[in-house]
């Protein structure tokens, strides 16, 4: 650990991966309590995959035109945007469409237009890697004030919000009849779910974003009761996570968004199998007194 | 001035996918009416509740509420659904279900304020359920969160009250309770109720309305067995729910 914090201190890459690890996790514990209350991962699913066609086209117009400016992350965010807003009226307006079958196109279609993109950008090429699994470790200065900038969007717009998009998540017919805009805030919704998503690709990749949505949501619901408790705790429980993943990575030298996952899983099924225990427990006790 | 009734409906018509669900409707509800809706399932009593509500569209004919498109006489409207429809596993707390009723008054972003807090416990205190504010509303009991929806729908001020098979799923005692609140609350209120559950709302309803595909009114004291046999179109039987025999069970 004592390694770990001198490196900390002196190598700036490391601060760097640091910062971005807690900017992403407030974000999603924001945006991820929604998710999950609102069962729709399976849409952020989506979303994440689809936006590797943005990050590739990117990358290849920065390659062959020499457009510099065109950071991949853009690209990212304009594609997942798509996706949200394409996957949002489809399932808000499109009757004769089945929801799932068009996320998968999204899903799928994105994925595709990604690889053609990054197999013609000329040169060796290790983007691909580090796109599917992330690598918290190439994040620059200029990075790091676009990540700032989308979580204090994402974050702020998400809270400003707060009771609006709860209630669409509980109960979006009664939402309706108080005179709430369903339609509105469920795009909104999805617009900050895509955000969020840009966010964490650059911590875990696009493959494991999902984990990371869910996992530390999920722990967080063992003990929260209400929205923003839960939102608070899994935004602490994925900055602790980022922080112990890039530690653990950092000394065993292994792929950081694949540690940050391993360790929350192990998180997650320790509280899953313990809250069984504790529950089993307080019932064989509650029984000794009968 | 001839008093406006609550509900008008007129030779209203609506079909699903090509299929009728409701055939010329007519319908006058007047104020401080109870009025129970009743009817087999698919008979159409959900669906003629969504029309009250604005949320479907009659094909022809037409409805009005308080004089007013049911659109426009939303926010004179409370609604409570069936509770089954809700996710059991949602983390919120019985305050914030409440508090989800004071949406529609003034609140763009931001937090709910002192005032807001003050009415969801006040409609909290009408349901007797103030001692459970701060717990989950995934712990409570079925009874129990059928309460919250009513100070839910309460909390809107509303002159008129529809409710969507309050009594589903819980026991005979807490469908006494509900319905002696709700017996309350119609000397202030207009209260239109759908249920499948006909023998034992009788007690408390005005006048009883069986849809199936049509709609027939009854005055409560009208109401015999010949008039359900003709509705279900089987040979039913009436259970009788007003003496309390030793191992009386209900029937579906």
């Amino acid at each position: 650990m004592g390694e770990f914090l001198t490196a900390l201190q002196q190598q700036s890459f490391l601060q760097h991966a640091f910062l971005t690890g807690i900017l992403a996790g407030i974000a999603c514990g924001v945006m991820g309590s929604y998710i999950v209350a609102r069962r729709i991962t399976y849409i952020a699913g989506g979303i994440a995959h689809s936006l590797l066609a943005g990050l590739g086209a990117a990358r290849y117009c920065q390659t062959v035109y020499g457009w510099e400016w065109l950071h991949p992350l853009y690209g990212a965010i304009a594609s997942a945007l798509l996706a949200a807003l394409v996957i949002g009226m489809v399932s808000l307006w499109g009757t004769k469409q089945r929801e799932d079958t068009v996320i998968g196109a999204v899903w799928a279609i994105g994925m595709a237009v990604g690889i053609l993109f990054i197999f013609k950008t000329p040169g060796y090429n290790k983007d691909l890697t580090s796109y599917l699994f992330g690598n918290i470790l190439m994040v620059s200065a200029d990075d790091l004030w676009l990540i700032a900038g989308l979580d204090i969007l994402v974050v702020s717009v998400g809270l400003m919000f707060y009771n609006q998009l709860m209630a669409v998540c509980f109960d979006e017919e009664f939402a309706r009849l108080r005179g709430v805009r369903v339609e509105f805030y469920y795009l909104l919704l999805l617009c900050l779910t895509a955000l969020t998503v840009v966010l964490l690709v650059t911590v875990v990749g696009i493959i494991l974003v999902i984990a990371l949505l869910t996992l530390p949501v999920a722990v967080a619901g063992h003990f929260a009761k209400r929205l923003w408790q839960m939102m608070i705790l899994a935004s602490v429980i994925t900055i602790l996570l980022n922080s112990f993943g890039l530690f653990f990575s950092y000394d065993a030298d292994l792929p950081t968004g694949a540690t940050t996952i391993v360790l929350a899983g192990v998180v997650y099924f320790i509280v899953v199998f313990g809250s069984r225990l504790v529950k089993r427990k307080r019932w064989s006790k509650g029984s000794e007194k009968d | 001035m001839a008093i406006q009734p609550v509900i008008q409906i007129k030779n209203l018509t609506f079909a699903y996918n090509g299929l009728s669900v409701l055939n010329r409707v007519n319908l006058t509800v007047e104020e401080r009416d109870f009025l129970c809706v009743v009817g087999p399932n698919a008979g159409g009593k959900t669906t003629l509740l969504k029309m009250m509500l604005g949320l479907l569209k009659p094909d022809s004919g037409s409805i009005q509420v308080f004089g007013l498109s049911p659109l426009k006489a939303r926010n004179r409207m409370g609604y409570m659904p069936q509770h089954v429809v809700l996710d059991p596993l949602f983390p919120v707390c019985v305050l914030d279900v409440v508090l989800m009723g004071r949406l529609g008054k003034g609140l763009r972003f931001g937090f709910f304020g002192k005032e807001d807090r003050k009415a969801a416990e006040e409609a909290l205190d009408r349901v007797d359920l103030m001692e459970v504010k701060n717990r989950s509303f995934a712990e409570l009991s079925g009874g129990q969160r059928q309460r919250v929806l009513v100070a839910r729908a309460l909390v809107t001020e509303p002159d008129l009250l529809l409710l969507d098979e309050p009594t589903s799923n819980v026991d005979s005692v807490v469908e006494t309770e509900l319905y002696e609140l709700l017996n309350q609350l119609n000397k202030n209120m207009t209260i239109v109720l759908v249920t499948h559950d006909l023998g034992f709302v009788s007690r408390y309803v005005k006048r009883v309305a069986c849809v199936n595909r049509s709609v027939v009114v009854h005055t409560t004291s009208e109401i015999s067995g010949e008039m359900i046999n003709e509705l279900y179109g089987c040979d039913v039987r009436m259970v009788r729910h007003d003496t309390r025999a030793p191992g009386e069970h209900r029937h579906g």
